[in-house]
């Protein structure tokens, strides 16, 4: 199974990037776990960022574009994970989005999560990166995970589980989606036969 | 194998100057580099259709006419006729009147147009850009083909008893291209009828393209009209030339980089390593334009996109120079090195007539 993360991040290391690894990392043990041999492409957009520009003002993608965007095509599993930045997900992150065919995710189990300085931002995960992969017809897992600054260096309490547990089950999700998933599975269109499309257009 | 030039009209500012020529300067250059293309030896001048600035050439056949008038050999075109928007009844007619006026020497490529507003401010609605382009196509064919024609669709008014005037010359329809950046079902349109398929091949890597024409050839064969090595095609193609290649470089980065569609995005380098683009000598375009062949097969029309992006009047009839002089008569001998014999050349007014009068004689037989 293709496992692939899109992490937009722009700082090197990124603590977007952690989450991203964090997150594949726990949907891999699980599907390990029941027998899945999984392997984990992770997309640095920041890597991607001119290129990205480039297709916007161009239509067509550069080559690294193209096979990043092939990558995330054909994925069974998808992670995207992105920074916040004014009160949603970063333009970069977006721009990625807007470069994928929107019929190329239909049914594609999706893993969103965000990373922030603070937990007061963590509605982003609700109100736009689910909207977006919904818009997209993917299946979005339950559980998002949003870090905050402060969620690497602390535990859970007695009303909220810890970083690592929310990690552990947003994996979970993922691993079941991917799991029942039948592999391979893309949409294809037919290709419809000239006469066919004249004949529905009900010429004499 | 014909070689030509083809122009969207645009007028732009030059970057290097700050000059913007005026709609009058601009059209006569059109007019200038056209009658330049037949001086050096071209064999087709296409002109674009556009409905909104910056764009001049909204009438097509009255450029064309006038051209036809000053000019002995050159075939007229188009990069594209809207099939989408224009009424086939008044493209049946206009055409038909343009090939009388020159003579034949007249085809046009199909095209659904590039400015979304245009479906709108015609009357149409974009969403049916494909089911126009197929129900308005099959209806110019019938307008052309049958003197008396009784018609019902989707998108017009219904015609009972109407005769499309003149008449084709000769009773021969002017071929028809369909023209095509990301559409498939315009590559099964032109195999359904065994019409020729031009590929932009300007804006975007050649794979893209390998895909459209294959399809184009498969489905040629599939519709039986020939083999796929025998279908008709064209390409687009961009060039900028200097003897010295750093020259021509220096020279075209400023009205690359500021060009419309793909200006302010990628350099001109990564442009050219990705898209058909070549700056440089004459050899090196030669050099380019022969790896066509290998990326799509033996063709039938290549066309050159010489006069956009501002570049000043002057230039583009060098460029014309350079392009007639040492360029397209090597690509003729070099393109009809190892061509198979059974591979058609483009038709023209005189090879569709000798078709259809050989096509009645075996009836007749």
């Amino acid at each position: 199974m293709k496992l692939v993360a899109v992490a937009a991040g722009l700082s090197t290391p990124s603590s977007t990037r952690l989450l991203a690894d964090r997150l594949a990392e726990a949907a891999r043990s699980e599907l390990a776990d029941q027998g899945h041999d999984v392997e984990i492409q992770v997309i640095e957009l920041r890597e991607l960022a001119v290129a990205i520009a480039n297709n916007l003002v161009t239509g067509f993608p550069p080559r690294q574009l193209a096979t990043a965007i092939d990558a995330v095509t054909r994925a069974d599993g998808l992670i995207a994970v992105t920074p916040v930045f004014t009160a949603s997900y970063s333009g970069l992150f977006k721009s990625f989005f807007d470069l994928i065919d929107p019929d190329a995710l239909p049914g594609k189990p999706v893993l969103v999560a965000a990373t922030g300085g603070t937990a007061r931002h963590s509605l982003v995960l609700e109100h736009a990166l689910r909207p977006l992969f919904t818009y997209l017809r993917a299946v979005v897992v339950p559980t998002a995970v949003y870090a905050a600054s402060e969620d690497w260096g602390s535990g859970g309490d007695k009303y909220v589980e810890g970083l690592p547990a929310r990690i552990r089950r947003a994996g979970r999700e993922m691993a079941a989606l991917m799991a029942t998933r039948p592999a391979g599975a893309t949409s294809q269109d037919d290709d419809t036969s000239f006469e066919r499309r004249l004949s529905d257009l009900r010429f004499d | 194998m014909q070689f030509g030039i083809f122009t969207v009209g645009d007028v732009s500012t030059d970057p290097t100057t700050g000059r913007t020529p005026s709609e009058h300067e601009r059209i006569k250059a059109m007019v200038t580099i056209a009658l330049k293309a037949e001086e050096v030896g071209l064999d087709v001048f296409a002109t674009g259709e556009h409905h909104n600035p910056p764009f001049v050439p909204s009438s097509p056949t009255t450029m064309l006419g006038y051209i036809a008038a000053r000019t002995e050999r050159l075939i007229l075109s188009t990069a594209t006729t809207l099939i989408t928007t224009n009424d086939p009844v008044k493209i049946a007619e206009d055409y038909a009147m343009l090939q009388h006026l020159a003579d034949g020497r007249v085809d046009l490529m199909l095209g659904r147009g590039n400015t979304g507003p245009v479906y709108p401010w015609f009357g149409q609605d974009i969403r049916m850009g494909i089911p126009l382009a197929v129900e308005n196509y099959a209806l110019l064919r019938r307008l052309w083909r049958e003197d008396v024609v009784d018609w019902e669709g989707r998108f017009r008014t219904p015609l009972q008893g109407f005769t499309s005037t003149p008449r084709p010359l000769d009773g021969v329809p002017p071929f028809v291209w369909h023209g095509s950046i990301r559409s498939p079902e315009i590559a099964e349109q032109a195999a359904y009828y065994g019409d020729g398929f031009f590929a932009n091949n300007i804006f975007w890597p050649k794979d893209h393209f390998q895909r459209l024409i294959a399809h184009y050839r498969e489905r040629y064969s599939h519709y039986g009209h020939g083999t796929p090595e025998q279908a008709v095609v064209g390409l687009g193609g961009q060039v900028f030339m200097r003897e010295n290649s750093q020259d021509a470089v220096r020279e075209f980065r400023p009205y690359f980089d500021n060009a419309p569609v793909y200006g302010h995005g990628p350099s001109l380098e990564e442009f050219m390593d990705e898209t058909p683009l070549t700056v440089g000598s004459p050899q090196q375009v030669i050099d380019r334009t022969m790896t066509f062949r290998e990326h799509f097969g033996d063709y039938q029309r290549q066309l050159f996109l010489m006069d956009h992006a501002g570049l000043p009047l002057k230039t583009v009839l060098e460029q014309l120079d350079i392009l007639g002089e040492q360029v397209v008569p090597v690509l003729r001998a070099e393109f009809a090195k190892g061509r198979p014999s059974d591979v058609p050349d483009a038709p023209t007014h005189a090879s569709l007539i000798a078709a259809a009068s050989s096509a009645n004689g075996v009836t007749a037989a």
